[in-house]
């Protein structure tokens, strides 16, 4: 009889932020099976539970029926469960078979014992087929594929039944990633289970068994995935309606202000080619690592460009810093409040000011008089909720931490706005909020380029959406004649 | 307690420290309250509180500037040169200072655009310095200068009985309290010390704050070593040792983050101040210089610790 893991009613939150509700999910040995949904739906929350990163805060977890606790990765391990990140954990100073045995070193007289971790290793790595892979090599000498090999062997040397694999092609060529899926199909031979976790249809509709669907943190559903289709995936992933969620707005379009012409950087985007009018709001969409914040960098002078024309208002803009980008009335509100939006020990007040602090300014020095006003016009404007301007902005909710965001590019009204997931960690009061913001800046002229994993929200708030597949341009859609199944499928690469 | 009070007891820590300490030395001995006494205390800490003024602004920026000992020296011995070669003593002092605000430059370039860590780029010109300080020099001081006005800048006072070193100290304090407090550029040290990637998105040139800022580390250091030089009638290539360490303890014991953004200008004024205090307190009392050290180390570390534990 194989291998069954059960996860049941599993509840998470994070503060106020309830992650997961009560999700179930099941996975036998012998089988592949998918875990999929959108961003933020709660896939690496539900993995990081079940291999012991994080502990649920109610609901079972049964190996073969049994209820087990686990409250640590030590737990996890001693149940056979493993997970392999996004981000592989090698230390890349070791060799392959000090990873392999990191935290278990066989001793022999109380000294390391290498002769018998090489012995091992190397048996372990013939498992992945990976013998062209020596244990004395470095780790950080390894591809990202081979990298990912060793991972795997180090799970199996520690009796791992169950592989969590979180993103695993995300960075392989496609050689690697065809092994991959071959090592993958003899371990479900051999009965281990598989969990997948992957944004890539194609990828689960070629190796997985099953799928399991989250959205916004409950369990939709689990399909077998030789009776289902990628539409049905798809629309279980997405399904909500759209309902006032997001006020709605007049659009005006003006001139052009923003034309980008073939835009490309060393690695990560090329043949960007887009134009934004006064008033429009241009949404970009795409999976995690699409090069859709790439773009904005690239306009922000962050990123530098290796080819291609910014013309804005009809004069070419050549930007190689932030300064120079804003001088040319450009705003940028980040995607990280945190570390690239605001200095957290600084006030509400200095914050607002930072970026037009010379507009209070004369001969370098502040008048105080005038930032404070300007400071005070814009907690209104913006309805910031701070008993003071002088509080430290990290006392703030995320809402109104957002909030000094923008208004940090407000003294003075931009011309272009870029828009870095920008409802990210703000509560639905609090979007509302600053979709108004967005359009009241759109309507004033504003032409605005936002860039976002939440596709209600991009489908809503935008005129037109550009779709990001691998660094490259998949299609722009009219808003009004598209939907999410349609993004979705230019943004996994499908037609 | 609301977070400004809690923010304004931090800040006048340093002062009731310094308050108490002044008090308890003025009980134990009879000669440590009279106008003479506390001028020349704080004539004694105007070398360490000119150095830690721009010390402040560098470990605003999360930085350390370890080199300001050896730039006191060397920017001395140019000094001295200049003045033993006959320029205008106006003239060479003015030279002194751009001598060392250039060396702090060079500190700035290595850190802000080679990349280097503080504690490293800084390391290396410790030696570098060093090393010219003492190929100009020969390895042996420069003494005998003969201008009044050079004389007057360490030994001099002004109104009958306030130092001269003492007046060029508050002046500086004067200075920096401004800038810190009302200037774009004041701002912009906080915001990149606060957070160097936030800063540079918003526009900041973060980069030539930088550089800004340890040249100014550089030009106080030079200036300190003038007074040092004035004071001696002696510019000495090995001056300045160890002077860094002084400076960081001024900074820290008041108040200012190692870790960046957070900090007070005043508070290095007390700190330097409560360093001078203990020493000039410690010697009316005849304790030994040995043990001086030892106390002197044990105040920091309390006070660093009593800082620590009211921040929680």
């Amino acid at each position: 009889m194989p291998l069954q893991v059960t996860m049941k009613g599993i509840n998470k939150a994070f503060g106020p932020v309830h992650v997961l509700e009560g999700v179930d999910f099941t996975i036998s040995g012998g089988e592949i099976h998918a875990l999929v949904g959108e961003n933020g739906a709660g896939k690496s929350t539900l993995m990081k539970i079940l291999s012991g990163v994080y502990s649920a805060d109610a609901g079972t977890i049964l190996v073969d029926g049994r209820p087990v606790s686990i409250r640590s990765t030590r737990d996890a391990e001693a149940a056979g469960i493993a997970i392999i990140h996004q981000e592989l954990n090698l230390i890349p100073q070791l060799s392959v078979a000090e990873n392999l045995f990191l935290g278990r070193e066989p001793r022999r007289f109380g000294v390391l014992d290498g002769a018998r971790m090489r012995a091992e290793t190397a048996r372990w790595l013939e498992k992945v087929d990976a013998s062209h892979i020596e244990p004395t090599q470095e780790a950080g000498t390894l591809s990202i594929g081979q990298q990912q090999l060793v991972e795997i062997a180090k799970a199996l040397s520690r009796n791992a039944r169950v592989l969590i694999m979180d993103e695993p092609t995300a960075a392989l060529s496609d050689r690697e990633i065809d092994n991959l899926f071959r090592i993958m199909a003899e371990l479900k031979e051999r009965g281990v289970a598989i969990v997948y976790v992957s944004h890539r249809m194609e990828e689960i509709f070629k190796v997985c068994d099953k799928a399991s669907v989250l959205r916004d943190g409950h369990f939709i559903g689990e399909r077998r995935v030789a009776d289902t289709s990628f539409d049905e995936i798809v629309k279980l992933m997405v399904g909500r309606e759209l309902g006032e969620r997001f006020p709605s707005r007049k659009v005006e379009l003006g001139a052009v202000r923003l034309e980008v012409d073939d835009l490309a950087d060393d690695k990560h985007i090329k043949g960007i080619h887009f134009e934004v009018h006064a008033g429009e709001v241009l949404g970009v969409a795409g999976l995690m690592g699409a090069g859709r914040s790439r773009i904005l960098n690239t306009l922000f002078g962050v990123n530098r460009k290796t080819a291609g024309r910014i013309v804005l208002d009809g004069a070419p803009l050549e930007n190689d810093r932030p300064s120079e980008a804003i001088a040319a009335g450009i705003a940028f509100v980040t995607e990280d409040r945190k570390s690239q939006g605001l200095v957290m020990g600084m006030s509400v007040r200095e914050n607002a000011t930072l970026v037009h602090l010379r507009k209070f300014a004369h001969a370098g020095i502040v008048d105080a008089r005038a930032e404070a006003a300007a400071v005070k016009a814009l907690i209104d404007e913006l309805s910031i909720r701070t008993r003071d301007a002088e509080l430290e902005v990290k006392s703030l909710s995320g809402g109104n931490q957002q909030k000094v965001v923008f208004a940090k590019w407000l003294a003075e009204p931009p011309k272009v706005l870029l828009l870095d997931e920008p409802t990210r960690g703000v509560d639905v009061g609090g979007k509302a909020e600053i979709y108004h913001i967005i359009n009241k800046l759109a309507a004033a002229g504003t032409a605005i380029v936002m860039v976002s994993s939440e596709l209600p929200e991009i489908l809503a708030m935008s005129d037109r959406i550009l779709v990001m597949h691998e660094g490259q341009q998949a299609a722009i859609f009219e808003a009004k004649h598209t939907s999410q199944e349609q993004i979705l499928t230019a943004a996994t690469g499908g037609n | 307690m609301t977070p400004r009070e809690k923010a304004a007891l931090q800040r006048i820590g340093p002062l009731l420290a310094l308050l108490a300490v002044c008090l308890a030395l003025s009980v134990a001995s009879r000669d440590f309250l009279t106008v003479g006494n506390l001028f020349n205390v704080m004539r004694q800490v105007s070398i360490n509180a000119l150095i830690a003024f721009g010390m402040t602004l560098v470990i605003l920026l999360g930085g350390i500037d370890l080199s300001v000992g050896s730039i006191l020296a060397l920017s001395s011995v140019l000094v001295a040169m200049l003045l033993k070669g006959g320029h205008d003593p106006a003239r060479a002092t003015l030279l002194g200072i751009a001598a060392g605000a250039f060396m702090g430059f060079l500190n700035g370039l290595v850190v802000a655009k080679g990349k280097v860590a503080p504690f490293i780029g800084t390391l290396g010109m410790v030696t570098m310095l060093r090393g010219f300080a003492l190929v100009l020099s020969n390895g042996s001081p420069i003494t005998g200068f003969s201008s009044d006005f050079f004389s007057v800048l360490g030994n001099g006072y002004v109104a009958g009985q306030i130092p001269v070193p003492v007046v060029w100290m508050l002046a500086m304090f004067a200075l920096f309290w401004f800038t810190l407090r009302k200037t774009v550029f004041g701002r912009h040290v906080y915001a990149t010390g606060g957070n160097a990637e936030a800063a540079k998105l918003s526009g900041v040139e973060t980069d030539r704050i930088q550089i800004l800022v340890y040249t100014i580390s550089g030009a106080m250091a030079a200036m300190a070593g003038i007074i040092l030089t004035s004071r001696l009638n002696s510019a000495q290539p090995t001056a300045g040792v160890g002077y860094e360490l002084d400076a960081i303890a001024a900074v820290v014991l008041g108040g200012t983050s190692l870790s960046g953004g957070r900090g007070w200008i005043s508070g290095t004024l007390i700190g330097a101040l409560l360093i001078g205090v203990l020493n000039n307190g410690l010697n009316l009392l005849g304790v030994s210089s040995f043990y001086q050290q030892v106390i002197k180390g044990a105040v920091i570390l309390l006070a660093v610790l009593l800082d620590r534990a009211g921040k929680k």
